[in-house]
């Protein structure tokens, strides 16, 4: 909330929560993450993703999480943990042959 | 400056513009919260809101054009006629961020108009008029949201802080006094009720208390006794804030007649 128009009471609340939004395009898709917003609690959360994510017909599900309940890796970690499989190209199934009877792998 | 119209104003037509310029300028007044809403999220949220309504106008004002068959489209009626040719209701005409109403104030308003509309298109989905059935199935899907939105808002602030319940009650006395008008039947009422083209204000008072009975109570408050007031701005007569609104809504097409994107 703008604190400089609230009257009295203004600035006793903290700031909204953050929630990331996912949303899922059409049925058998899979959610994708398309950005973050803040709100109050979880149905005021869904509804506003509705809102701001979904106006243009992007949506038929939303899923929105509280951002802190996120467990991520840490950005200092990424050296350690992903330039290792740079030259790992056998992990990729492209060294085999496939048998002529199998058309769409 | 373009003249204003004149309309031959049959009880029909004035049934359909009383519902068509209530989306109207209900719309006006929510789009003057475009980039002033205390947050982003429902600064986008209120001009959703705006811009369903504006199309449920487009859609209302447009047959009602036809209906009248002056050859009046839906932008015409919107911006070419004079003030006391306007049937909104005066509840959607008054301020929103001005003469002390704020926020508060906007979230009530969106629940009480649209769980009347929600009635409202409920009765008209069996309209002798099929045109008017069709628009109210429509407009049914995105009322339904509206609802649920705003309903949420007034039970997070009514039964918020101290201050967010007062703020709160202190919308529900403003807004109380103009909510007789709702319900207030006319000959244009009795004439739309008799001939089946849509419900009487009359009876839509029941289902609208009762969609509201749960969410008043959850939001711990209590609706003022009604007075004796009567507000008018379905008959066409107007606040003395209409004729401002109206200013702002019309001045381009005015001194620009006819112009386009």
């Amino acid at each position: 909330m703008n604190a400089s128009n609230q009257g009295p009471g203004a600035g006793t609340t903290a700031e909204w929560p953050l929630w990331e939004v996912f949303v899922r395009a059409k049925a058998g898709l899979d959610h994708k993450h398309c950005g973050s917003l803040h709100a109050p609690d979880p149905k005021a959360a869904i509804q506003l993703a509705r809102d701001v994510y979904t106006r243009r017909q992007e949506g038929t599900s939303v899923w929105v999480v509280r951002s802190d309940q996120i467990v991520a890796s840490d950005p200092a970690d990424k050296a350690m943990y992903f330039d290792p499989m740079e030259d790992k190209v056998y992990r990729h199934p492209t060294f085999y042959e496939l048998p002529e009877s199998v058309n769409h792998m | 400056m373009t003249a204003s119209i004149r309309l031959q104003l049959t009880p029909d037509v004035r049934y359909v513009l009383r519902i068509g310029d209530t989306c109207l300028v209900h719309a006006q007044r929510l789009a003057e919260w475009c980039g002033h809403a205390p947050v982003l999220e429902e600064d986008i949220a209120l001009a959703n809101l705006g811009l369903d309504l504006l199309g449920q106008a487009r859609a209302l004002l447009t047959h009602a054009g036809r209906l009248e068959g002056g050859g009046h489209d839906e932008d015409t009626l919107a911006f070419l006629r004079d003030e006391h040719d306007y049937f909104n209701l005066t509840l959607v005409e008054l301020p929103l961020r001005s003469g002390g109403a704020d926020f508060a104030d906007t979230q009530l308003r969106c629940c009480i108009v649209a769980a009347w509309l929600a009635c409202l298109w409920q009765g008209l989905a069996s309209s002798r008029d099929r045109e008017l059935a069709a628009i109210a199935a429509k407009a049914t899907k995105e009322t339904r949201y509206h609802l649920e939105h705003a309903a949420d808002w007034v039970v997070r602030l009514g039964d918020g802080s101290d201050a967010s319940a007062r703020r709160m009650q202190a919308a529900l006395a403003r807004a109380w006094p103009y909510v007789a008008e709702l319900f207030d039947d006319d000959a244009v009422d009795a004439a739309a009720a008799a001939s089946r083209l849509g419900p009487a204000a009359s009876t839509l008072r029941q289902p609208w208390q009762a969609s509201l009975r749960a969410v008043f109570a959850e939001a711990r408050l209590a609706p003022p006794a009604e007075g004796a007031f009567r507000s008018h701005g379905r008959r066409g007569r107007h606040s003395e804030h209409m004729g401002y609104l109206l200013v702002e809504l019309q001045h381009l097409q005015r001194a620009f007649p006819g112009g386009v994107w």
